[in-house]
């Protein structure tokens, strides 16, 4: 089983030269860390800067310079700020080849659920609903199952969607699995994670290939 | 010769907002905030304000100051969170919010500036946001129908600005200030170094002046950080 950086490692291995990504708060922000020295790789914020660096050494934060999480970060040389139309303009035109994004529930047929708990939690959308209306190439980084053991890969999401049909591969500590003709389709096991435990945690509909390969984590 | 904007301070920047008005807010959780004009709404004691600003401030400062006095009616933010007084306002009823994707209200305030009725967006297709909303395909993909944002008042920030009106931000505290600059039919921009015209290269500024009324020069600016996340010198050389 991954843990979260195990998860974002798995994701890093996604991500190729060349590309823009975007990555939202919590588990994707990690994947930053794990993408190989020297690969030309830059990420967006879409608060309003691409070429995010790490974050500044003790003393060296700046007010002014947040991630979308506002989070004190740096720029990396080759940075550009940006206002939020500009920022926005990038997403929904599809100029940002990656969008790594949390999730509350993902439904077999692609839709997310992420920004509201009627009654309960409503902190709003911020940039996901752009994110996941546009983007050519999302995926969805969680756990498998909620804190009450219960499965978050559903037949159709209960809470408040975020967007529809836009989710095309979900990373979790227990698997890499793929959506499409209305399924999950497994595509690799955590290391030490059987497919009858995947299938467990697994509400919808899996779909299960007859080899399904463990991950490759180092 | 350059028309000028300046005014002296705050207060009297302020001039002629009132209870019941709709206002802009510039910024990005606390950062690129127009604290000095966020001071003086407090201190104006205004009422039943329609604020449209992507985040909603911390309890105790930005906009959470304003929320603290029950100044704020309506909310038109894309995330709220990182606010507790804000939460319990808005489940209790006594606080309205427009909850809208941050992308469409960045671009439904450039539209409001620029002139541009209404615009047709993928976000929140299939979603709450659409109810209610026009949906139209283009090449085979839905859409729906966003309407453009203005306000009576736009407050924005920037880190210099000249007495033309022209603004610089700093960094990431750029985000919405561009758009709601042009989107007020007043716009007034507080600025961390204001300097004389003819200072600035032209070929830098983001903001245009013609979007700017007033401009005032701020002061005791508290910039404050809501994430503090850094690296460790020792852990880093440790490693």
């Amino acid at each position: 089983m991954l843990d979260k950086n195990g998860i974002a490692k798995r994701i890093a291995q996604e991500v190729r030269a060349g590309w823009y990504v975007n990555l939202g708060i919590g588990i994707p922000t990690l994947v930053a860390n794990f993408i190989p020295e020297g690969m030309e790789v830059e990420f967006q914020s879409e608060n309003g800067i691409l070429g995010m660096g790490p974050f500044p050494w003790e003393g060296e934060e700046d007010a002014d310079l947040i991630n979308a999480g506002k989070q004190t970060i740096t720029a990396m040389p080759g940075a550009v700020y940006f206002d939020s139309a500009t920022s926005f303009a990038m997403i929904r035109g599809q100029h940002v080849q990656l969008t790594v994004l949390g999730a509350m529930e993902v439904a077999q047929n692609g839709d997310i659920a992420n920004w509201k708990i009627p009654g309960k939690m409503v902190k709003g959308m911020g940039g996901a609903m752009d994110l996941v209306a546009s983007a050519e190439n999302i995926i969805v980084a969680m756990m498998h199952t909620n804190r009450a053991g219960e499965s978050k890969m559903l037949p159709s999401c209960s809470l408040p969607l975020t967007g529809v049909g836009c989710v095309r591969r979900v990373v979790t500590n227990l698997a890499v699995l793929d959506i499409r003709e209305g399924a999950f389709h497994l595509v690799e096991r955590a290391p030490g994670v059987s497919v009858e435990e995947i299938a467990a945690a697994t509400a919808g509909k899996l779909v299960i290939p007859d080899a399904v390969p463990e991950m490759r984590i180092n | 010769m350059a028309i000028s904007k300046v005014v002296n301070g705050s207060i009297a920047a302020c001039d002629g907002v009132k209870s019941g008005m709709t206002l802009m807010l510039g910024g990005f959780g606390l950062c690129g905030i127009p604290e000095c004009s966020i001071g003086e709404l407090v201190r104006l004691g205004i009422k039943d304000l329609t604020c449209i600003s992507n985040n909603a401030g911390v309890d105790d400062f930005g906009l959470g100051l304003l929320l603290q006095q029950r100044q704020i009616r309506k909310m038109i933010s894309s995330y709220v969170g990182e606010n507790d007084e804000f939460e319990r306002q808005m489940l209790s009823g006594e606080l309205e919010v427009d909850l809208i994707p941050q992308g469409s209200l960045a671009e439904r305030c450039r539209a409001g500036g620029a002139g541009i009725p209404a615009f047709y967006t993928p976000a929140g297709f299939g979603t709450e946001v659409a109810a209610g909303k026009e949906v139209r395909e283009f090449e085979g993909k839905p859409h729906i129908l966003e309407s453009a944002l203005t306000a009576d008042f736009a407050f924005v920030k920037a880190w210099k600005g000249d007495t033309a009106g022209n603004l610089i931000y700093k960094a990431t505290a750029r985000n919405f200030n561009p758009m709601m600059a042009m989107a007020g039919r007043i716009t007034i921009a507080e600025v961390e170094e204001l300097v004389p015209e003819g200072t600035l290269n032209p070929n830098e500024i983001h903001t245009p002046g013609i979007f700017v009324q007033r401009i005032f020069q701020g002061e005791r600016y508290e910039k404050r950080i809501e994430q503090r996340t850094v690296r460790n010198r020792e852990t880093a050389s440790n490693a």
